[in-house]
């Protein structure tokens, strides 16, 4: 360790050293590709106009605007959320006015049929929430002046993954929230602020099933121990309020019963393992469990069960039970372990309340563990599958040295010369999300407000909070790429091009006007100029002009095995779908029946189903 | 990666010199030649999430299992009734949700193992199937899966040799044990694989992926022309299940179906993978009904129409099921389980010994219990593994597919 740790200063002495003087030379990136390389990395890929914009204004200026989005004017997105009613509404109202049983059960004791009606016309409205969460999602990327927020704010909602399918009928009222306003608003900020916000999300609390863990019956609680003694809690900060003498009112006796007592390790876990130290950032079995016991007692405040007014009747109930209620974070003492803990090697004190987990919160985020994963974690993100060790080591540094500054490990990473080194440019390979959004970046479509996009991107594999398991996406391209996703991205390639992709019709294409009059090789020149950044090997503008590969020339295409591979594709294309699998379905048919391409739609349906523009 | 872009470009140069790239394969990575591969077939499915082996496989003659879990508990069968666990042996049973399997156990082809998984101590649902799926346990260094390991070093009979379906992944993206230097084919469904474009325009595309640069993504592109072509000429869905096998409408039961289509349509399938997922039951696991039921009532359907469908064809076929990890012995606060250590697999074919319980019972006492909450391991999952490759697949030397493994005694399984 010891080693290791002067090393380590070494390095970084070396690097703040010679930073200064060196920077220029060591791009070994030409001033092009720099352009290029930030636009594709630091945002979801050019616009038309964009190449030219940066370039003139300069890439480190541009990185430095990106840097402070709230500087930035962004009044498409104002436009657009205009549009998206449900996603800018908080949960307490969605809960308040969509919450409740699930609609089944709301139906069984529905009177008349008018109540029938209103209660199947709330559950679509209910529904809409989920979906305007999607398309506000595709849509801020594709069109927001703030690129390098958009492409963090998809980083960190996959660093912190949640699951719609996840309790569903209460889930989808907390994505846009949690989208919005608990990861957007601290990409820039301190990781703390962030990893606290995260825990207190109603979001996390119901995905890691935090809500519902408890002491262990052979534990004291809060509740007990304050009977015992005085609750001592430091000054400022409401431990255990009222725990000790309340009056157990009908509303209160009923929600200490509400699910039965017990600790659940689900989130402790994940919060070690996946949310900071990394699986090997040395925590033993022991500190998941002394880590669980600290945070029981984080809940959210139920939903509302008993019709209008009812969400206030639920706040009401917990308050009087002695919950501290804060949003729809509430924090239960009669359940809270209150006996002493140790995490990490530090002793937290008997009888304390929501400051166990506030605690564990500082300890996990200023562990040197936690520095190195979130760094290397960036530093994958942003430069390449594997980064350098001596990246992730100054980025790590920084974090520490800033006490989690987000912002200026960012910046630590993306002005590194690793991150403009040759080998990093067009290193990673596009997930799902970034091909879609990219590719409508690319033709300069305007954010979609319906659901089509985001059928399309299930349909590529990633739907919008549609992982299920607590590590997130992949973020590297040997499991984004195998032979069912490239077909799956030639299709989309085809797909957009023959206008089937809302808001992108040949017209609003970055093209020369009267390019259809030119030749095919004016045409190709375009095309690889507009969506694969000018940049395309000798074989591929030779393949989208002429069609002929000349390393293929000894292994043409057996055309019986080509009629056989139509007839059967038809046949195919009248096969019944999965009903199960409707939302895949809707996208699955959206790839089928398309018109044959011609002229300038065929060589932008093949440029974006190519391997180039699989890259970023 | 390295060696896969080394057989692309390699095994490109030699198709134009007429040989096949599979033998190629072989002749670099000097391996064994077939012997009793000769249309077998390995179905491997995963259970991700963990799932809880003392509800699947029920030690209901275990009085312990009924004081650790008092809410979800799966009730004894003399109890009777629906909620009873279906008796096998007199000691264990299974859930009443897999009684669609329960036939399979009768009638000699299924082989429940308990007690098996990793010998790694990790709760890490991620590090374990990690293990799991590269064959290496508290080793994250390999690059490869077992299975693709297999398909890379082990021969299988000449007729297949040209196929791309020999390793084929019904899943979006490639799982581990699938990842390696071997051609192998994910998709999500069959009738999603297929270019849907015109004529020219998919040879132009094709023309594309084939330009030579040894890359991921290229070398995947020309994988995926050769395997569309073939399984367009195969046409696997013009296979109907036989023998009124009903498929349940899930993911799941279509991707068995499908799996089956593969197996019918000749296209050289020699391993198949699917993974299902939601085992995870943190909270609220139920016991006879609830959210473990849900799972397995979603899973035994699909495999026992599986079975069903396949009829005679089960001779040559096994399934092979498999979870990172088991639970807690105990049930948690909120009537679930969390993370633990060993768990359950079954193992179905017509080839296998069934109809016993196989693996040493550990026991359920505290003092018995791995770190004194979990179901301790009495057998490695490689043994498994080893096992069913080798007397099914016809592969010998084990030591490539397990390195660092050395099998203990086979349990008679095949």
């Amino acid at each position: 360790m010891h080693v290791r740790a002067l090393r380590f200063l070494t390095v970084v002495a070396a690097a703040v050293a010679l930073a200064p003087q060196v920077r220029a030379q060591v791009r070994e990136q030409t001033a092009d590709q720099q352009v290029r390389h930030v636009l594709n990395r630091l945002a979801f890929g050019p616009r038309p106009g964009d190449y030219e914009r940066v370039r003139a204004m300069g890439v480190d200026a541009w990185i430095e605007q990106q840097l402070h989005p709230e500087r930035i004017a962004d009044p498409a997105v104002t436009q657009l959320l205009s549009q998206l009613p449900m996603y800018t509404t908080s949960v307490a109202k969605l809960r308040a006015e969509y919450g409740g049983p699930a609609p089944q059960a709301q139906l069984a004791r529905a009177r008349t049929r008018a109540d029938t009606m209103e209660i199947r016309q709330d559950n679509r409205e209910a529904t809409r929430a989920r979906s305007e969460t999607e398309a506000a999602r595709v849509g801020r990327a594709v069109i927001s002046e703030r690129q390098l927020e958009e492409v963090l704010v998809d980083f960190w909602l996959n660093h912190f993954n949640v699951f719609v399918g996840k309790n569903q009928q209460e889930m989808r009222f907390f994505l846009a929230s949690y989208e919005r306003e608990v990861i957007r608003p601290r990409v820039f900020g301190k990781f703390r602020d962030l990893l606290g916000a995260v825990a207190h999300s109603p979001a996390m609390l119901l995905y890691l099933d935090n809500r519902i863990s408890g002491a262990d019956s052979n534990r004291i609680t809060l509740a007990t121990y304050g009977a015992q003694q005085p609750v001592r809690g430091r000054a400022g900060l409401p431990v255990g309020r009222g725990s000790g003498n309340l009056l157990p009112t009908r509303a209160a006796q009923a929600l200490q019963q509400r699910g039965a007592r017990g600790l659940n390790e689900n989130y402790a876990r994940e919060l070690l393992e996946l949310h900071t130290l990394g699986v090997d950032g040395g925590y033993t079995q022991k500190d998941v469990i002394e880590v669980a016991r600290a945070f029981t007692g984080w809940s959210i405040v139920p939903p509302n069960a008993d019709g209008p007014g009812g969400r206030g009747a639920a706040r009401q109930a917990a308050m009087a039970s002695g919950s501290i209620v804060e949003g729809d974070f509430m924090f239960r003492p009669q359940v809270h372990d209150a006996e002493e803990k140790i995490v990490l090697g530090t002793k937290i004190k008997a009888g304390r309340g929501v400051e166990d987990g506030e605690l564990v919160l500082d300890i996990v985020a200023k562990h040197p563990s936690t520095a190195r994963y979130i760094a290397t974690k960036l530093a994958r993100r942003l430069v390449s599958d594997s980064p350098s060790f001596a990246l992730v080591e100054r980025a790590a540094d920084k974090f520490t040295k800033t006490k989690g500054d987000l912002r200026e490990v960012v910046r630590v990473i993306v002005t590194s010369p690793e991150f403009f080194a040759a080998s990093a440019y067009r290193a990673k390979v596009k997930s799902p999300f970034e091909v879609v959004v990219s590719a409508l970046r690319a033709v300069g479509a305007p954010a979609d407000v319906t659901p089509r996009t985001h059928q399309v991107l299930t349909l590529l594999g990633q739907p919008v909070f549609g992982h299920q398991t607590p590590d997130g996406w992949p973020e590297t391209g040997d499991e984004w790429i195998n032979t069912g996703s490239i077909l799956n991205r030639i299709n989309f390639g085809i797909f957009l091009a023959a206008g089937r992709m809302p808001g992108t019709s040949e017209g609003t294409w970055p093209l020369p006007v009267g390019i259809r009059r030119e030749s095919r090789e004016a045409q190709v020149d375009a095309v690889i100029a507009a969506f694969l950044g000018g940049e395309a090997s000798v074989e591929t503008r030779q393949i989208l002009i002429s069609g002929t590969n000349p390393m293929l020339a000894t292994a043409a295409p057996d055309s019986a095995t080509n009629q056989m591979a139509t007839r059967a594709s038809n046949d195919a294309d009248v096969t019944g779908m999965d009903p199960v699998q409707f939302r895949r379905a809707q996208a699955g048919r959206a790839f089928q029946n398309l018109p044959p391409l011609e002229g300038v739609a065929q060589i932008v349906g093949l440029a974006l189903g190519s391997p180039e523009f699989q890259r970023r | 990666m390295q060696r896969r872009i080394f057989l692309k470009q390699g095994a490109f140069a030699l198709v134009t010199m007429g040989l096949s790239p599979s033998f190629l394969r072989r002749t670099v990575l000097g391996n064994e030649l077939p012997n009793v591969a000769k249309g077998k077939v390995l179905v491997c499915l995963f259970q991700r999430g963990a799932a809880d082996a003392l509800n699947v496989v029920v030690p209901h003659g275990e009085q312990e299992y009924y004081k650790i879990r008092p809410r979800i508990a799966i009730p004894r069968p003399t109890s009777g009734g629906a909620q009873a666990a279906i008796d096998l042996d007199g000691f264990f049973g299974l859930h009443p949700a897999l009684a669609p399997l329960a036939p399979l156990y009768k009638s000699g082809i299924l082989a429940p193992i308990h007690a098996v998984g990793s010998p790694s101590s990790t709760r890490s649902h991620f590090d374990a199937q990690d293990y799991m799926e590269s064959g290496t346990p508290d080793n994250k260094g390999t690059p490869d899966g077992w299975v693709n390991r297999y398909l890379a070093t082990c021969g299988t009979c000449e007729a297949h040799a040209k196929t791309p379906f020999r390793g084929v992944s019904l899943s979006q993206q490639t799982p581990r044990i699938m990842q390696g230097p071997a051609e192998t084919v994910a998709m999500n469904s069959i009738d999603e694989f297929t270019v849907r474009a015109t004529g020219t325009h998919v040879q132009r595309l094709e023309a594309l992926y084939r330009t030579g640069t040894a890359d991921l993504v290229h070398g995947a592109g020309q994988e995926m022309f050769d395997a569309v072509k073939m399984l367009k000429a195969a046409n696997p869905q013009q296979y109907v299940p036989q023998n009124g096998a009903f498929y349940p409408n899930t993911q799941f039961g279509q991707r068995l179906k499908q799996i089956a289509q593969l197996i019918r349509a000749d296209v050289g399938l020699e391993i198949a993978f699917a993974d299902i997922g939601g085992w995870d039951t943190h909270a609220n696991q139920g016991a006879a009904q609830g959210q473990l039921a849900q799972r397995l009532n979603e899973y035994a359907p699909a495999i026992a129409a599986f079975v069903a469908d396949l009829g005679d064809k089960m001779s040559d076929v096994v399934v092979l099921t498999m979870t990172e990890f088991g639970r807690t012995a105990r049930e948690n606060g909120n009537a679930g389980t969390d993370h633990g250590h060993a768990g359950a697999m079954f193992v179905i074919g017509g080839s296998v010994k069934g109809g016993k319980v196989y693996g040493k019972w550990p026991g359920l006492a505290r003092e018995q219990l791995y770190e004194g909450r979990d179901l301790a391991l009495t057998t490695d999952f490689r043994t498994v593994f080893s096992e069913v490759v080798n007397k099914h697949l016809g592969a010998a030397e084990m030591s490539r597919l397990f390195p660092g493994f050395a099998p203990g005694a086979a349990l008679g399984l095949l």
